[in-house]
């Protein structure tokens, strides 16, 4: 009686607008999305269908997807926020998310998508020993799904809060549940043709959004950027906002940890599996190429609007007020739209918040479902002896299955420290899959051993690092605060797994003794570069 | 798996032999003489950056007009060079990569058929 009664009070003072606006925009999302989910079902009738959505979409449009996939509500919130509150060094991080797609639009989506199928795994077993490459392919391809996905369903919980109004367990339980059966349900009827659209809906919606908050609050300082810096440093009494270091220029510690961490968002990006599924979903490697360039110009905007909206926050709400609100550094971004908008633009940011959860969880589910049953179930438990369709239904069991266990693992987050999954995930990619993929399309010399090496090493280096480091024990803000065990100091193990991998894959390679196929070889080289043979859209 | 289960028109290309041809060699030159040095130029500039803002807070704080310091002129120009990049490589793929592509793929596909 006595808590819920201080919880009223709190609602009161602190929340603001209609919480029942966001749902109805929330629920009017749902509904036009599903409509569309299940008009793109009527043609999932192969495993390309279900897997890269008959490779029918356009450059364009898998641009949008991917800037729907790449910009998480962590993104959104979670940069506006850090702009908001720690100034230009949170800025430093949308540099990273951008920069990286270099990485992926010179060396990786194009030869990808010329010699892969469905999944990672295709490409770096085309040409080495099939089982321990896939294995290892799909290990580390589920490891980074289930991180990440772990981040967003736990980041859910923590938006019910904000921008719902629903403060007990039970109610932010139950949004959980909600949202992951409304995911299940998309990824099973849909498949990716669903997930793909709901994906480009919500980049349109999400960097709508943001381009209105961008320009209105730009508006309210006649459009003189310097001028909103001057007043955002200002109301935070601090013109060291503007300047970097404020997050990491603490100590010798945070510095090194920053550069592990710029390490992991360049060099991950290009191995997240769920961007690289998305390349299978052209016709050609041409459209692959269409897509990352409109990725990176929609992300870039995307980037240079929370640059804006972060300062924009600091200046109009100021970080303490932002740092007082229910969700805290994650409120920056709405508190920003009712200061603006009032009820409606809140709700309107509120509903794409939760929209780009779901589209992001969507895509995470499929690329996760796709590994198991194209990767581990049909090549090495069935030894290719399967068929399409029992694939497929492998594949929509998985999917289920991932799902209750997101639900599960979301649920069991809440108010848990999980911040550090994201980094994690990252970090992961960066160690595990982008040494392997950079070795095998451009070292003649790659062998099994060092792919295997690679890989293993790269994922179980960032693991052991994460479980010895501050983020998971030894400190007040660590997931396990009670026990001390925190041996390498700095939260992002990138600068130390990132090398290991490279270095591992180079001396598996040296030291492997067998011999690897030189017709599978030659195959690969000439496929990735001209794209004979590549697989071609499905025609229905 | 990826290449035996699909009926498809590469089971009779000699890729050993067109791998080293000159024409393929022509254009695997091109294109690493590309993406090579634009992806480790691209990431000195990014090191080059996130160094300066890690360890050069003096210098990143100069002010340069109003209250537009050098920390975000620099972040500023990471997002310009990224598009310039992004730009010059779609146009370097356009005009010099895709011929020479797709004139070794058409003629290998029609190969294939024979």
């Amino acid at each position: 009686m006595n808590s819920s009664l201080i919880l009223a009070q709190g609602a009161e003072s602190t929340q603001v607008g209609n919480p029942l606006v966001n749902i109805a925009i929330f629920a009017a999302f749902v509904g036009i999305t599903l409509v569309i989910v299940l008009k793109a079902s009527k043609n999932n009738k192969t495993a390309a269908d279900y897997y890269a959505g008959g490779r029918s979409f356009t450059g364009t449009q898998n641009g949008t997807a991917i800037a729907g996939d790449y910009l998480s509500a962590a993104s959104f919130l979670g940069i506006v926020g850090a702009i908001a509150i720690n100034g230009y060094d949170g800025f430093l991080y949308s540099i990273g998310f951008l920069v990286a797609w270099l990485v992926a639009l010179l060396l990786v989506a194009e030869l990808l998508r010329n010699t892969g199928k469905f999944t990672m795994a295709d490409v770096l077993s085309f040409r080495l020993k099939q089982r321990p490459v896939r294995i290892a392919a799909a290990v580390s391809t589920l490891a980074v799904c289930v991180f990440y996905l772990l981040a967003q369903m736990a980041g859910a919980g923590a938006l019910v809060s904000l921008l719902l109004g629903i403060d007990g367990k039970l109610g932010q339980s139950l949004v959980i549940i909600v949202v992951g059966a409304l995911m299940i349900m998309y990824v099973l009827i849909g498949g990716m043709k669903g997930t793909t659209w709901v994906q480009i809906i919500k980049a349109c919606l999400l960097i709508a959004g943001a381009l209105i908050m961008t320009v209105w609050t730009l508006a309210l300082f006649g459009f003189n950027f310097s001028e909103l810096l001057g007043k955002a440093a200002e109301v935070a009494g601090n013109p060291e906002l503007l300047n970097p270091g404020l997050k990491y220029g603490m100590s010798g510690t945070s510095k090194l940890d920053f550069i592990s961490l710029a390490l992991a968002l360049v060099l991950g990006t290009a191995g997240l599996p769920h961007v690289l599924m998305r390349f299978y979903t052209v016709p050609t490697a041409k459209e692959a190429r269409r897509s990352v360039v409109w990725a990176i110009w929609l992300i870039g905007a995307f980037y240079l609007f929370t640059l804006v909206l972060g300062f924009g926050a600091g200046a109009l709400i100021g970080p303490d007020r932002i740092k007082a609100a229910p969700g805290g550094v994650n409120s920056a971004a709405p508190l920003l739209a009712y200061e603006l908008g009032g009820t409606l633009l809140l709700g309107l940011i509120s509903a794409v918040a939760f929209a780009t959860i779901l589209a992001v969880v969507a895509g995470l589910t499929i690329t996760a479902a796709a590994s198991f049953a194209h990767d581990v179930y049909a090549s090495v438990i069935a030894k290719d002896k399967t068929t399409p369709e029992k694939e497929m239904k492998v594949a929509r069991r998985t999917v289920v299955i991932i799902g209750i266990f997101a639900i599960a693992g979301g649920i069991g987050a809440q108010g848990q420290n999980v911040a550090f999954l994201v980094a994690l995930a990252f970090a992961v990619a960066a160690s595990a899959n982008l040494p392997t993929i950079l070795y095998s399309l451009f070292w003649k010399g790659f062998k099994t051993r060092g792919a295997v090496w690679s890989m293993y090493g790269g994922l179980s280096s960032a693991l052991l690092l994460i479980i010895f480091s501050p983020v998971f024990s030894g400190s007040e803000t660590s997931m396990i605060p009670s026990i001390d065990m925190a041996i390498f100091p700095l939260a992002n193990p990138g600068i130390v797994s990132i090398p290991l991998a490279f270095l591992l894959g180079w001396l598996g390679s040296i030291t492997d003794p067998g011999v690897e196929d030189i017709t599978k070889q030659a195959e690969m080289e000439v496929r990735s570069l001209t794209g004979v043979g590549a697989e071609k859209a499905v025609d229905h | 798996m990826s290449a035996e289960s699909q009926p498809d028109v590469t089971d009779d290309i000699d890729f050993v032999a067109e791998r080293d041809s000159e024409e393929f060699q022509e254009l695997r030159k091109t294109h690493r003489s590309f993406v090579f040095p634009m992806a480790i130029f691209f990431l000195v500039w990014y090191f080059a950056y996130v160094l300066l803002a890690d360890y050069f807070h003096d210098f990143m704080s100069i002010k340069v007009f109003g209250n537009i310091n050098m920390g975000i002129l620099l972040g500023l120009l990471q997002f310009v060079s990224t598009f310039v990049i992004t730009a010059l490589y779609v146009q370097f793929s356009n005009n010099k990569l895709d011929p020479k592509a797709s004139k070794i793929r058409e003629r290998l596909e029609k190969e294939g058929v024979n």
